[in-house]
């Protein structure tokens, strides 16, 4: 059996968890290690998402964790959260995007822009985990510009309906209900796009698996198609209003990525180290040699800034004090910060790093997505740009 | 069904321990403490039972420093009803005096069960919970692998040498799990949340009477812990089974293992 995965604390950061976030952190790294750990590769390589996990991860609560406990959720603060995320993602950024689409991109809207009709509907059992979502704002032609998004919904007698396609749909294939994103006035105005919750097994809603992945293989991620979709009047999200309801979204998530990066990291450097100090050449192990110790020094020296600075965020959260740029600069920090760690180790590990046995090729083809999606890197260097000078560089 | 759960902290055996400058005790920097593992198995039986029987209450107990009240709170986490900390600086090194104390807040519980690990992994000594059933007069199963319990009685099974023995006893009674007999849960993120909440009595005591010379009192005193000598490097003796011959001398005349 793997030894069991001790994190990585070179700062003592766990002497400012309180006792319950360190509770929660172990909890789910314990389940990380007895039932991720032993199947991913194997789920990695036949690509496909371990479905089998959901219930366990229900059971444990991770759906929605941040959530009020009325409507079954754990009610847990932004760092606990953030600690699942990053323990998830220890195990497969795949299975780390299933819990933050679930909790950040679909309870959370419902539980923000929902009826307390919607909320009692959907919440409970997407915290039981009866219920899958997805999130459909992206399109074939429309990522790092939404506003430009041509899905439409028109108002009917008896409701809505809603035509276009959506694109890189993380669940799309699993989920019961889309939160599906369109522009209920003219095809120009961003601020009339709003959210409507579409069961899956709704007429003229299908969706496709995207075949040929070299990353995220783990992860279901589908094409929507929406053909004259018929849905009552209740399936919109009332509160919602304009892009920058999605936006709020997405801050939401890209705030557990950053977490999460960071487990991605760790499981890299926590596998580099061990490699470093087992395997010989010339006589002793590779970690004796000044490159290797260079390459693990980087490692530890970036994940160590890298937990701080979601630390600090968290707390700011809590606070109600964070910023969607210091999402931003969080989110860009530190997945690029752990694609390096993993391209790293992948190096460390020789000709073995491209083994699906080892896991750094896996989270470094993994994190080559979500160094994309959530807001690419790029995007967020433009949104820290524009925060820095106030002018925009965008479009 | 009313049970107790007596339970410990313990260094984590996954962390790498160090030996203080005194020669004797542990160097508790950086060290990560955890619910004893055979514990777990128990806190885990006490709630299928509970949960089996539809009523009743599951109690866990520590003997322990004050950081001891996490500890509890793990099991509290898993679903434990209320915690109860008798606290003390230091663990008796003399597992009598830790069942004397335990003994006494056990006495008037009224307990149906009371469940122990079958030890502790930080001193092996498999003592404290049959010397608690002594001292309660109850009777006491040890390593138990299977459990049966049916109205006032149980049926026991123990993993003995080459076999299986079942073994019958009244309650109340004294038992201490073998791992196996459960699966434990994962202290969910709900249970974590709401073991904040649970009642848990912290108690002041002093063991052994605070006599005796032994650390945290009592007869029995370390003097020394010494790490396990450094492995030697192997050394291969061959290759193919043009080795085996060689490997099988060593191995019996080097090694005595065969």
């Amino acid at each position: 059996m793997a030894p069991k995965f001790q994190g990585v604390d070179f700062y003592d950061v766990d002497a400012l968890l309180s006792e319950e976030e360190r509770a929660v952190r172990d909890t789910v790294r314990a389940w990380v290690d007895d039932n991720v750990i032993p199947v991913i590769g194997e789920a990695y390589v036949a690509g496909h998402f371990p479905t089998q996990l959901v219930p366990g991860m229900a059971e444990l609560g991770l759906f929605g964790a941040n959530l009020p406990e009325e409507y079954g959720c754990a009610g847990l603060d932004n760092v606990a959260y953030g600690l699942i995320m990053q323990e998830l993602e220890r195990g497969d950024s795949g299975l780390r995007s299933f819990a933050s689409v679930q909790g950040a991109l679909v309870m959370y809207p419902i539980y923000t822009f929902g009826s307390e009709e919607q909320k009692k509907q959907w919440l409970p059992q997407m915290a039981s985990g009866k219920v899958i979502g997805c999130f459909g704002l992206t399109e074939p032609d429309f990522g790092s510009n939404p506003s430009g998004m041509l899905t439409l919904a028109r108002e009917t007698k008896a409701g809505w309906v809603l035509n276009g396609a959506k694109m890189w749909i993380t669940n799309g294939s699993t989920a019961h209900v889309a939160v599906v994103w369109a522009k209920t006035g003219a095809i120009d105005d961003p601020e009339s796009i709003r959210g409507f919750l579409v069961p899956t097994n709704t007429k003229g809603f299908s969706a496709k698996d995207q075949k040929g992945k070299l990353s995220l293989r783990a992860s279901d991620t589908s094409e929507l198609v929406l053909q004259d979709v018929h849905v009552p009047t209740e399936a919109l999200l009332p509160q919602s209003a304009g892009l920058k309801s999605p936006l709020l979204c997405l801050t939401q998530a890209r705030y557990g990525i950053a977490w999460g990066a960071v487990g991605a990291a760790m499981a890299c450097y926590d596998e580099a180290v061990s490699y470093a100090k087992n395997r010989l050449m010339f006589g002793k192990p590779i970690g004796g040699f000044q490159l290797q110790q260079a390459r693990l020094a980087e490692m530890l020296t970036e994940i160590t800034k890298a937990q701080l600075l979601c630390l600090q965020l968290g707390r700011l959260k809590d606070q109600g004090k964070a910023t969607p740029q210091q999402v931003s600069l969080a989110k860009r920090n530190n997945v690029n910060m752990a694609t390096e760690v993993a391209r790293e180790t992948r190096r460390l590990l020789g000709a073995n790093g491209i083994l699906a046995e080892y896991q750094a090729m896996r989270h470094l083809a993994n994190l080559e997505s979500v160094y994309t999606y959530e807001g690419t890197h790029d995007i967020h260097t433009l949104i820290l740009g524009q925060e820095i000078t106030g002018i925009s560089a965008f479009g | 069904m009313k049970i107790a759960v007596c339970i410990k902290r313990v260094a984590d055996s996954e962390t790498r321990v160090k030996i203080g400058a005194d020669g004797k005790s542990l160097d508790e920097a950086g060290v990560k403490f955890i619910l004893n593992p055979y514990d777990e198995f128990a806190v885990e039986e006490a709630l299928q039972r509970k949960e089996k029987a539809g009523a009743g209450e599951a109690v866990v107990i520590a003997l322990g420093p004050p950081q001891a009240q996490e500890t509890i709170r793990t099991a509290l986490a898993m679903g434990a009803d209320r915690g109860v900390l008798l606290q003390t600086d230091e663990v008796p090194a003399d597992g009598l005096e830790t069942a004397k104390v335990l003994a006494a807040e056990l006495k008037d519980g009224g307990y149906d069960l009371i469940l122990f690990g079958k030890m502790a992994i930080d001193d092996y000594n498999h003592q404290v919970g049959p010397m608690v059933a002594e001292l309660l007069g109850l009777p006491c199963v040890t390593t138990v692998a299977h459990l049966e319990i049916a109205g006032d009685s149980g049926t026991a099974e123990r993993e003995i040498e080459g076999g299986v023995e079942v073994v019958e006893f009244p309650l109340p009674a004294v038992l201490t799990i073998e791992k196996g007999l459960n699966e434990p849960r994962y202290p969910a993120l709900k249970g974590i949340m709401a073991a904040k909440k649970k009642p848990l009595d912290v108690k002041p005591v002093t063991p052994g009477g605070g006599c005796g010379g032994g650390r945290g009192g009592g007869r029995v005193e370390v003097v020394a812990r010494v790490p396990p000598p450094e492995r030697k490097e192997g050394r291969i003796v061959g290759e193919g089974a043009a080795a085996v011959p060689e490997l099988i001398r060593l191995l019996r005349e080097e090694a005595k293992v065969l």
